[in-house]
């Protein structure tokens, strides 16, 4: 009995990860290595890619000082009131809930051309829905609650002891901050950063709605594969999967490895 | 560092954690806030760190208020209960904190840090991460690490809380001493008395966030002045009926009266072992416990149960023998007041009633 669940899970793990893998593989070296790099070298992958790196390193880049910060706060700040923390607590999970594309359609609906904030943007020269600004706003939404959820319970375990006998010892709260709180919560945030990057590159629903999709403007990779398949052009959607998804087992071992280091 | 607290209030919600607390200290004293958990004593401890900040009242350092300064400014060291030693820094770096933050030159930081590792006797350790450390090693070195930047007051925080019974009398005897050398003004929360009297200079009792009385721990012992004070400090037996035992018949013109008997204040044993028999009672054993050092013994006279101790050197005594019971004296209390009452048979070799 054990072992046929144990083939079933194994049956599982290879019919919905391994195989997929393996097309997406087999599919963009179908025209071999010419194929798989006239596919990626196309103006609009290449510029797919840049615009997915640009939206990953600011979303990461943001994610981590607010989401360590709101952290911090959450846990320790004694001038909120435990109701008020509560209530910023379960709103941090709010992009769990909701469908990254009804994020994206908030983004949109607050601060689209035609809503007053919107326009303000607009006029004085700053274009936020269909254009980076939005895109990465979108993918904040989304990527939000997993910096702040890998933190807070490191904090919480750490207690504010350590903390306080630093204060007693004259050291003001940077100093504090850096020498007490982040050597205790560094593989945390590590982690943190990891998954962040992995779901900021991964993000689609949301992104889609709040950029339009515009070929060479607001495309992301993602959405370009959307595109390439929609187009028929199986080889080049491959190929830039193929590229998402080697970054994605990267990154997967490397939060492997911070995971054990965050064990120490 | 002379201290003085002046009608200390403190409320976490509804709770009155400390209420109208007033104390001064001097210079150089040994303190212990003795009393029972959730009394209010770390809250005490912590609002003179600066680590919580009073309702109402003042705290006076020097003939200056503190009240506003940050605890980095109040030139406090501060033990944790728990220790609270930095994790990933070894013992060195724990010590030295306080002196980096300082921006003190190396070669002195370095110096301060062995003078202090060779006198917690934590030398050869300085390597060593705080999870590599028995309990009582970590206790030493977070008074190191308190004692570093030369504060003017030390405070503990159930000190020895976390270490186990036998290191934790070494490191009660060792901390006395090495307080009473540096000459360092101490205050120490704990809820054990032994401890507290054995290692303070003066204790302070601290019930349901009140002072109850601050004095030596004789004094203490001697002169309680509440009813908390009698009770806390020392085991004792609260009998209803005083009046029914011989030699405290005076108590019944006090209605409502009750009195605390300390075992010390009885004497058990035969017949022979009593010069003036008028004044005790007869009584039967209860039970016997042997006790390492003594024999507790339980004693039913009347309705009363009372507890004593009996020297090894004594013959035995056994459960349900008949015995003289001798009580010397009791403390008295009602309502409005209390008082020791000594057995006046006791005092008047021969009695005229007899």
């Amino acid at each position: 009995m054990k072992k046929l669940w144990i083939t079933l899970t194994y049956l599982v793990f290879i019919i919905l990860l391994i195989i997929p893998l393996i097309r997406i593989f087999y599919g963009s070296w179908a025209e071999g290595w010419e194929g798989f790099i006239k596919a990626l070298s196309r103006p609009q992958s290449l510029h797919a890619l840049q615009m997915t790196g640009t939206i990953v390193v600011l979303v990461t880049l943001i994610n981590t000082i607010f989401g360590v910060m709101l952290a911090i706060y959450l846990v320790r700040a004694t001038w909120l009131g435990p109701r008020i923390k509560q209530f910023l607590n379960s709103l941090v999970d709010l992009p769990f809930a909701v469908s990254p594309v009804i994020g994206g359609l908030m983004i949109v609906l607050l601060l689209g051309p035609h809503t007053v904030i919107g326009s303000f943007f607009e006029d004085s020269g700053f274009k936020v829905v269909y254009a980076l600004p939005g895109m990465v706003l979108a993918t904040l939404f989304v990527t939000f609650p997993l910096m702040v959820r890998e933190v807070m319970p490191v904090l919480q375990e750490i207690g504010s002891q350590q903390e306080e006998a630093a204060s007693t010892l004259g050291a003001y709260s940077w100093y504090t901050f850096w020498k007490v709180t982040w050597p205790a919560i560094r593989w945390g945030v590590i982690y943190g950063v990891v998954l962040t990057v992995a779901r900021s590159m991964g993000e689609f629903g949301a992104v889609l709605v709040v950029s339009g999709n515009i070929m060479n403007k607001t495309q992301t990779a993602t959405t370009l594969v959307y595109q390439d398949v929609e187009n028929f052009n199986v080889l080049a959607a491959n190929s830039v999967a193929l590229v998402l998804a080697t970054i994605s087992i990267a990154l997967l071992l490397l939060m492997e490895w911070a995971k054990k280091r965050k064990g120490h | 560092m002379h201290i003085e607290v002046n009608q200390l209030n403190k409320h976490f919600g509804d709770f009155h954690a400390v209420n109208n607390v007033s104390f001064t200290i001097e210079k150089g004293r040994l303190i212990g806030l003795l009393g029972p958990s959730g009394g209010g004593k770390t809250s005490i401890l912590r609002m003179l760190a600066g680590l919580e900040t009073p309702d109402t009242g003042d705290i006076v350092f020097h003939g200056k208020r503190v009240n506003d300064l940050p605890p980095q400014e109040r030139g406090i060291g501060f033990v944790f209960q728990n220790y609270a030693l930095f994790k990933h820094m070894t013992v060195f770096d724990n010590i030295a904190f306080g002196l980096k933050v300082k921006k003190q030159p190396k070669d002195q930081i370095r110096e301060r840090v062995m003078s202090l590792v060779e006198l917690t006797g934590l030398k050869g350790f300085e390597h060593r991460y705080p999870h590599q450390l028995s309990g009582g090693q970590r206790q030493r070195v977070a008074f190191a690490r308190a004692l570093a930047p030369e504060p003017q007051l030390l405070l503990l925080d159930e000190p020895f809380a976390a270490i186990d019974a036998k290191i934790r009398q070494e490191l009660r005897t060792w901390l006395k001493d090495m307080i009473e050398r540096l000459g360092i003004t101490s205050i120490f929360v704990t809820h054990d008395q032994d401890e507290a009297i054995e290692v303070a200079d003066e204790i302070m009792i601290i019930n349901k966030g009140r002072l109850e009385q601050k004095g030596t721990p004789w004094d203490i012992y001697k002169n309680p002045q509440t009813q908390f004070v009698a009770s806390f400090i020392g085991e004792s037996t609260i009998v209803s009926e005083v009046h029914k035992l011989k030699g405290f018949e005076d108590a019944s013109s006090w209605a409502g009266t009750k009195a605390l008997i300390r075992p010390e204040y009885i004497e058990v044993g035969k017949t022979s072992e009593f010069k003036i028999i008028s004044a005790t009672e007869t009584g039967r054993i209860k039970h016997i416990h042997f006790r390492g050092s003594e024999w507790m013994v339980e004693v039913q006279v009347g309705d009363v149960t009372l507890i004593t101790y009996r020297s090894l050197e004594k013959e035995v005594l056994h459960p349900g023998e008949e015995v003289n019971v001798l009580v010397h004296r009791a403390y008295l209390f009602n309502d409005t007041d209390s008082w020791i009452m000594e057995n006046k048979l006791k005092e008047d070799p021969m009695p005229v009633h007899i």
